[in-house]
């Protein structure tokens, strides 16, 4: 296999999910903000508060209408480019993501066209009902699409079938109901609530700055601040949930988080850390170069106990450590058993052929026994199996420093609006202005920390990436990877350009 | 305003709302010209799906996947 094909193709699906994910975040975390203030409106009757939704309704609506449908590429990615993905999953992958499309897209669809014409038109209670229906109907779209992507990193509720060579769905509910889907909805939504409040606070810091909307300004910053901070303790709470599921489902994402390569009693927390570049699983170099670690911290994050064992990278390889289900296989155990199931499965197929269904039934025990490692059977080696640790350590510092600033600046913001001083303190203004495209940085941090985290898999276990990847020429990824980019630097274009001119023109004038 | 009350009054408002369109007739156009290029570009001449273009049959996709999965893909990607 061609790795370039492989980096490529790879490439060609980060670029899309993460264009993908500049917009979804703000449709939730604003069409919560612009409910509630309908919600204002609706029970105050004061006619500020309408003036204050229907500006954010039309910055949700440009954001809106410009991300709507770049998901589908993505859809178009899974037959195009991952074929052997789609194929040997589509039964399990599929279902959740046909959801989305054909009830929560409509449902979202239909309740935004009566949220924007329905003004006088309806009733206000119909018409608040539809405001948050439709912030529901992206939320729920939001529940499938993470249901989908929970499934790749935990698979359940499936058998393999060698006949079709598809897992097929055996229990939809194991599937919905995943743990880790739910925990990574609770973690993914509420997280973009923080998106959306930091873009209404930077949007209203610079009416201030303006001297402009006042009353508009401080009542959008006080929903706001408020949305922002309680997303943010959600987020930490659902995010340490996450970070449990993630110790016990996908350790090395764990162990690849925290730059952890020996692991032990105690394991201790890195705030921040420099690693050592050239750094190998297996080699005797101190993985920081510099770090600040709390003390036996990520023992108790993990294990609830400050003395738990948390394994290290090369815990995972070598395996022998205690887990509830007995000693942990090494990685070398795995392959093993990963090519045995390989090897039992065109046994199998072979002998289905010829008819000898001794050999078949033989053949069928070998694979059954071994499934559950069969992507470990296109590794060479155990260093095949860890994610590159430097982009999800990294990764993950951003993520959590950036949205303990946020924490600490809705705060801020919050009681300088509450005292009204924000007003005239200018360089609170400027800070929130210039604390937009962090909160971007943010959101995609997270996102590479779940994603980068899970490699080398596309389905943890069972399909590494490159095993999942159609047999295409490289050069032809190249060219749709760069057709993307001309094609979503226009969109940002055109969107950045449209909501700038909304903006300026402010809430009067619509 | 008369508020609506009838089936035929949401299609009115659906009619209405879409004649009146101020700032939303640029983002009209944006969506138009985007599901275009992802439907009749990209998905026809860069996205057909792989499988279904060069198999007809789920037996003939199926031993295809089984060849791709069980060929040497041995291939170090990190």
């Amino acid at each position: 296999m061609d790795v370039s094909l492989i980096d490529w193709s790879r490439a060609q699906f980060a670029l899309t999910a993460m264009f993908h994910w500049m917009f979804v975040p703000l449709t939730l975390g604003l069409g919560l903000i612009m409910a509630i203030m309908e919600s204002l409106y609706y029970r105050t009757k004061k006619e500020k508060w309408k003036r204050t939704a229907k500006f954010w309704m039309k910055i949700f609506g440009i954001n809106f209408a410009v991300g709507v449908a770049t998901g589908i590429i993505l859809e178009f990615e899974f037959g195009a480019n991952w074929s052997n993905y789609s194929w040997f999953v589509g039964d399990i992958f599929g279902a959740p993501l046909a959801i989305e499309g054909i009830f929560a897209f409509f449902m979202e669809a239909t309740f935004i066209a009566v949220m924007y014409f329905g003004w006088e038109k309806v009733s206000k209670g119909f018409h608040l009902a539809s405001t948050w229906l439709t912030v529901g109907g992206a939320t729920l779209s939001a529940v499938w699409i993470l249901v989908a992507n929970a499934w790749m990193q935990f698979p359940v509720g499936m058998d393999f079938n060698p006949d079709t060579v598809r897992n097929e769905m055996t229990d939809f509910w194991a599937v919905a109901l995943s743990p880790v889907a739910w925990t990574k909805f609770l973690h993914t939504v509420i997280s973009s609530w923080m998106l959306g409040a930091a873009v209404v606070i930077g949007i209203s810091s610079w009416f201030l700055l303006k001297k402009r909307e006042m009353i508009f300004s401080l009542d959008s910053i006080r929903v706001a601040s408020v949305v922002g901070i309680a997303g943010i303790i959600i987020s930490v709470i659902s995010g340490d949930t996450s970070a449990n599921q993630i110790a016990e489902k996908q350790p090395m994402k764990l162990a690849a988080m925290e730059g952890l390569y020996e692991g032990g009693n105690g394991v201790g927390l890195v705030g921040i850390g420099v690693l050592t570049p050239e750094k190998q699983y297996n080699d005797t170099k101190d993985p920081f170069i510099f770090n600040i670690s709390i003390p036996n911290m990520l023992s108790f994050l993990v294990t609830r106990d400050f003395n738990g064992y948390v394994p290290g990278i090369n815990d995972l390889v070598a395996g022998g450590y205690d887990t509830p289900n007995g000693p942990a296989p090494s990685i070398e155990d795995r392959i093993a058993q990963g090519k045995a199931a390989q090897n039992a499965l065109t046994e199998y197929r072979n002998a289905k052929k010829e008819n000898n269904e001794t050999v078949a039934t033989e053949a069928l025990q070998v694979l059954d026994k071994n499934i559950a490692s069969f992507g470990y059977g296109y590794f060479n080696s155990p260093a095949d199996a860890i994610p590159p640790v430097p982009l999800v350590f990294y990764s993950f510092r951003v993520m959590v420093i950036l949205a303990g600033f946020f924490f600490l600046l809705f705060i801020v913001v919050w009681w300088y609006s509450y005292k009204r001083k924000i007003v005239n303190t200018q360089w609170l203004q400027y800070v929130c202005l210039w604390s937009i495209p962090l909160a971007y940085i943010c959101s995609q941090a997270g996102w590479i920390v779940a994603e980068v985290g899970r490699q080398p898999w596309a389905i943890q276990d069972i399909l590494p990436v490159q095993a999942a990847v159609s047999n295409l020429e490289t050069s032809s990824v190249q060219v749709t990877f760069f057709l993307f980019l001309a094609l979503f630097s226009t969109l940002l274009i055109a969107e950045l350009s449209i909501l700038v001119k909304q903006i300026k023109i402010g809430p009067d004038n619509h | 305003m008369k508020q609506i009350t009838s089936f035929s009054g949401f299609i009115s408002m659906y009619i209405e709302g879409f004649k009146n369109l101020t700032w939303g007739k640029s983002l009209w156009i944006i969506i138009l010209i985007k599901l275009f290029i992802l439907f009749a570009v990209l998905k026809i001449f860069f996205f057909p799906n792989y499988l279904n273009s060069r198999f007809d049959t789920e037996k003939e996709k199926s031993e295809s996947v089984f060849q791709e999965l069980t060929r040497n893909r041995n291939t170090n990607t990190n």
